[in-house]
C-alpha cells in the first residue's frame, strides 16, 4: 500500500472507518503492565476460541496499547463494554456469553468503589470520567502495529494538513496553541521550533527525547506502545516547519516493547510513502531512525542525549550555544519528548485556539500522569492543566490504598519534591507546582502514605542522583554524594543539628553551581522535604526517632507486659534469639540481639509487641 | 567453523555493515553484548580496532552506561525494580531477602552461574509493584515471603531439565 497524495489518504481513511464501525471488535491491552500478567495468552486463546466457534470472520480481535487502567489489568474490551481483571481462562465465557448469546459477563465487569455496582461502559468508570485524552486519544482504541488504525483515526491528516500550510503558519499555530513541553521545564514548543527553523544551515535534525528515566514514571512509554505513529507523523510536521529531513527517536534499551512497535510503525510509514523520499508528491523529504540508549539517567538532559547519539559517554555540554543553533552532530537541532509530540497533531486538526481553551492561564492543553506508589487505582491518567492535586489523588484514583492517611505527593521524580496534603487543593500547572517547590517533571506522580519516612524517601532520591550523576561537573558528583552521607547519618541515627543547617545550605549551592538539569535539581527531594516535614528531621536528629518506623537503626521493638501473655511463639521465631521469657510470663527483647527483621510483630497473637 | 568464530564473525559482519564508522560505538556495544551477553576486555579491544578509536575511549563508554556488564550474567538474572511506586510498596524488603537466600551482593553472580542480581529502575508495570523481572519475565506484586517460592521453581526448572 502506497498513499501518493492527499486525496488517496482521504479515501483510504474514509473505508477504514466504515469497515471498522460495522465490526464487532475486542481489544486486549499489550501494554506492559498487562504483558506481564499473561495478556499474551488471552489474545492467543481468542484467536484459537474463535475459529474454533467459526466466528473468526465475524468478529475480529486486537491488540492495544495501554487502557491506563493498569490497577484492574489485564482488560479486555468488547467494543464498548469494559473487563477487567480478565484471565486466559475467562475467554471462552466472553466469546459463549457475550458474542454468542448477547449477554455481557457480569462478573468480569468492574465494579464501582463506592456503589458495588457494575459500570458496563468505559465512559461511566470513575477512573475515567474526569480525564480529557488528547495525547492518548488512540492509546488502548487501536491496534498500534497497524497503520490501518491509526489512518483510520484521521492519522496523517495533520501532516498533509502542515504541508499544504506555509512552515512559519504550522509553527505559528503551535505558539498559539500554548503547547510547553511535557518533559519538566515547560519550554514553549512553538518559540523552540521557531528558534530552529531560523537558524541558519542546510542540515538540520529533529530528535525526540524518549529516554524515560524517571523511575516510576511511564506515560511515554504507553505513547510509544500505545500510538507509535501519533509520535513519528508529529516530528514530520517538526521537521517540515523546521526544514530538517532527519529524526531521530532516542529511546531506553529497556523498553523492547516500544523499540518493536516504533520500529514497525516506522517500517509501515515508509512502505506507505508518509516516510521517505518526496511525501505526498511534494518536494519534503523526511526519514526517522532509532537510537538505543544503554541505561544514564542523565542522557533525558538534551544535550548529553546527543552525545548519546554520537555514541559518546552520554555528558551534558555547556549552554549556549543551544541544541536549536548547535546541536547533533553540530547542526541546528530541535528536541521534544514524546508526550509533547503526541499533541502536535491534534493542535494541527483543530487548530490552535482550541487547544489554548483548554488548561490554564499559562499551561495549556493536559498533562499525562503515571500515577503510582500508595493509591487505590494505579495508572494512567491524562487531565486538563488546572485539575487539582486531590481531584486527581482522590477522584480518579479513589483514594490511598487500606484507608490509610495521604502524606504526600511525590511530583518531578529526582528533580522534583514532596507535595504535603495541606497543599493538594493547588491546580496543577508548571507554575504552582515550582511555586510550592516541587514540579511538573515529566509526569511521575508518586502517592505516600503514613508509613512513608520522608527522610528515607529523600534519601532514596538521593542514592539515585549519586549513581546516576554523570561525574562531569564537581558539585553534583561531589556535591551530592556529601548529601547523601549526610542523610545516611541522620537515618542510622548518629544526626547532629548542624547536619540540617548543612543539608540546606550544601543544597542550595548545588542547584546554583551544577552544570546540568540533573545536578541542579537534585537537592530538590531533600528541601521540599525539609521544607514541609521538618518535624520528621528533628525527630531523625534530636529523639533519635524515626515517626513512620522505616529506618531500621532508629527502631526499637517493645513488648508491652500487660497484654504479653508468655505464649513463647515470638521467642521460637526469633531469628537471632533476641526475646527471652519464661512460658505463661511476659517477654523481653534484648535490644542489642535484635536486628529488627518485625518477625515478632507478625507473630504476635496478642498484638502485645510494639514498634517505635 | 567452531562456536567462537561464529560470533565473532557476526559482531564482525554487523560493523561492516555501517557505511560510516562515525558514532557506531554505541550501536556496536549493544550488538557485542547481545551476542556474547557481556562485555569482556578482548571483546571491547576488538571493537575498538574495528572502529578505530582507541580501546581506552571504548572502555569509557562501556563502564558509563549501566546497561552493559562486563562480567558474565547468571543464567537467571533477576532484576529487582527499585523505581519509586516498587520503592514504596517494599521492594527494598524483597532485594534484602534476594541478597539473604542468595547470598551475593547486588551485581553478584552466584557460585553455580545460575542466579545474578540486580536492581533496576522502573520497568514501568508500577500496577503490580512491587515488581521482579527475571530474564524479562514479571512476577508482580512479590513479597519477602514469595522469594524463596521463585528461587525454588526456577531451581526445579533447572533440576528436571
Amino acid at each position: 500500500m502506497r498513499i501518493n497524495t492527499v486525496e488517496e489518504l482521504d479515501k483510504l481513511a474514509k473505508s477504514l472507518k466504515e469497515q471498522k464501525s460495522a465490526e464487532i471488535i475486542i481489544k486486549t491491552c499489550a501494554g506492559t503492565g498487562c504483558m506481564s500478567s499473561d495478556s499474551a495468552k488471552i489474545l492467543k486463546n481468542f484467536e484459537i476460541l474463535l475459529k474454533h466457534h467459526g466466528l473468526d470472520n465475524k468478529v475480529s480481535f486486537q491488540p492495544t496499547g495501554c487502557f491506563g487502567f493498569c490497577e484492574q489489568g489485564p482488560i479486555v474490551k468488547v467494543n464498548d463494554v469494559f473487563y477487567v481483571q480478565v484471565t486466559p481462562k475467562d475467554v471462552n465465557e466472553i466469546i459463549q456469553s457475550h458474542i454468542i448469546d448477547g449477554k455481557p459477563v457480569e462478573r468480569l465487569l468492574y465494579r464501582d468503589k463506592t456503589t458495588g455496582e457494575a459500570v458496563k461502559s468505559f465512559d461511566d468508570i470513575q477512573f475515567y470520567k474526569r480525564q480529557m485524552r488528547i495525547a492518548l486519544r488512540n492509546c488502548g482504541d487501536i491496534n498500534p502495529e497497524s497503520l490501518e488504525d491509526y489512518i483510520a483515526r484521521d492519522g496523517y491528516k495533520a501532516l498533509a494538513k502542515s504541508l499544504a500550510m506555509s512552515p512559519q503558519d504550522v509553527i505559528n499555530e503551535i505558539k498559539q496553541s500554548g503547547l510547553r513541553g511535557r518533559g519538566g521545564a515547560g519550554f514553549p514548543t512553538g518559540v523552540k521550533w521557531e528558534i530552529a527553523a531560523n537558524s541558519a544551515g542546510k542540515k538540520k535534525f529533529v530528535l525526540c527525547n524518549a529516554d524515560e528515566g524517571d523511575p516510576g514514571a511511564f506515560m511515554d512509554r504507553s505513547i510509544l506502545e500505545g500510538d507509535p505513529n501519533s509520535v513519528i507523523e508529529a516530528m514530520a510536521i517538526c521537521a517540515y516547519s523546521i526544514g530538517a529531513d532527519e529524526g531521530v527517536i532516542y529511546i531506553r534499551a529497556e523498553y523492547p516493547l516500544a523499540v518493536h512497535r516504533l520500529e514497525t510503525a516506522i517500517k509501515q510509514a515508509t512502505e506507505a510513502g508518509l516516510l521517505g523520499e518526496n511525501i505526498f508528491g511534494t518536494n519534503f523529504s523526511f526519514k526517522i531512525s532509532l537510537s538505543l540508549g544503554a541505561g544514564a539517567f542523565v542522557c533525558g538532559e538534551e544535550t548529553s542525549l546527543m552525545n548519546s547519539v554520537e555514541g559518546l559517554r552520554g555528558e551534558p555540554r555547556v549552554k549556549p550555544p543551544f541544541p536549536a543553533e548547535n546541536g547533533l552532530w553540530q547542526k541546528p537541532s530541535n528536541i521534544n519528548n514524546v508526550e509533547t509530540y503526541a499533541n502536535i497533531c491534534p493542535i494541527i486538526l483543530n487548530g490552535g485556539a482550541w487547544f489554548s481553551k483548554i488548561g490554564t492561564e499559562k499551561s495549556k492543553g493536559t498533562k499525562v500522569f503515571a500515577l503510582a506508589g500508595k493509591i487505590n487505582n494505579v495508572g494512567l491518567v491524562e487531565v486538563p492543566m488546572g485539575t487539582t492535586l486531590r481531584e486527581v489523588i482522590f477522584e480518579i484514583g479513589e483514594g490511598i490504598r487500606n484507608g490509610k492517611a495521604l502524606k504526600a505527593v511525590q511530583t518531578g521524580g529526582p528533580s522534583g519534591g514532596c507535595i504535603p496534603a495541606e497543599c493538594l487543593d493547588m491546580p496543577i500547572d508548571y507554575e504552582s507546582l515550582v511555586s510550592i517547590g516541587s514540579m511538573m517533571g515529566s509526569g511521575g506522580m508518586i502517592v505516600m502514605d503514613e508509613d512513608d519516612c520522608m527522610v528515607d524517601v529523600a534519601k532514596f532520591y538521593l542514592d539515585f542522583t549519586v549513581d546516576e550523576s554523570c561525574g562531569k561537573c564537581t558539585p553534583c558528583r561531589i556535591g551530592n554524594l556529601r548529601l547523601k552521607e549526610i542523610l545516611e547519618k541522620i537515618c542510622a541515627g548518629n544526626g547532629e543539628e548542624k547536619d540540617l543547617i548543612k543539608l540546606k545550605e550544601l543544597g542550595e549551592i548545588i542547584k546554583d553551581t551544577s552544570l546540568c538539569g540533573l545536578g541542579q535539581t537534585a537537592p530538590n527531594p531533600i528541601l521540599s522535604t525539609m521544607n514541609y516535614f521538618m518535624d520528621e528531621y528533628e525527630a531523625h536528629v534530636k529523639e533519635k526517632r524515626c515517626p513512620a518506623g522505616k529506618c531500621k537503626d532508629l527502631l526499637q521493638y517493645k513488648i508491652d507486659p500487660t497484654k504479653c501473655v508468655g505464649c513463647t511463639l515470638c521467642a521460637k521465631n526469633c531469628p537471632t534469639d533476641a526475646i527471652s521469657g519464661e512460658v505463661k510470663v511476659a517477654h523481653k527483647i534484648e535490644q542489642d540481639k535484635c536486628i529488627k527483621c518485625g518477625t515478632c510483630i507478625q507473630k504476635c497473637r496478642f498484638e502485645a509487641i510494639s514498634r517505635g | 567453523m567452531n562456536e567462537n568464530d561464529k560470533q565473532l564473525a557476526e559482531l564482525d559482519s554487523y560493523i561492516d555493515s555501517f557505511d560510516t564508522k562515525k558514532g557506531k560505538l554505541i550501536v556496536s556495544l549493544h550488538k557485542a553484548q547481545d551476542i556474547y551477553g557481556y562485555l569482556s576486555v578482548d571483546i571491547q579491544k576488538h571493537i575498538a580496532k574495528r572502529l578505530g578509536i582507541p580501546a581506552s575511549k571504548v572502555y569509557g563508554v562501556v563502564t558509563f552506561y549501566s546497561f552493559f556488564n562486563t562480567t558474565p550474567k547468571g543464567k537467571y538474572s533477576i532484576d529487582v525494580c527499585m523505581g519509586t511506586a516498587c520503592f514504596v510498596r517494599g521492594s527494598a524488603d524483597v532485594l534484602e531477602e534476594f541478597k539473604s537466600q542468595l547470598k551475593i551482593d547486588v551485581g553478584g553472580t552466584t557460585e553455580d552461574g545460575l542466579f545474578s542480581l540486580d536492581s533496576i529502575r522502573c520497568v514501568g508495570a508500577c500496577g503490580l509493584a512491587p515488581v521482579v523481572s527475571v530474564n524479562g519475565k514479571v512476577h508482580g506484586r512479590v513479597t519477602r515471603a514469595d522469594v524463596s517460592k521463585i528461587l525454588d521453581d526456577y531451581k526445579s526448572k533447572e533440576a528436571t531439565a
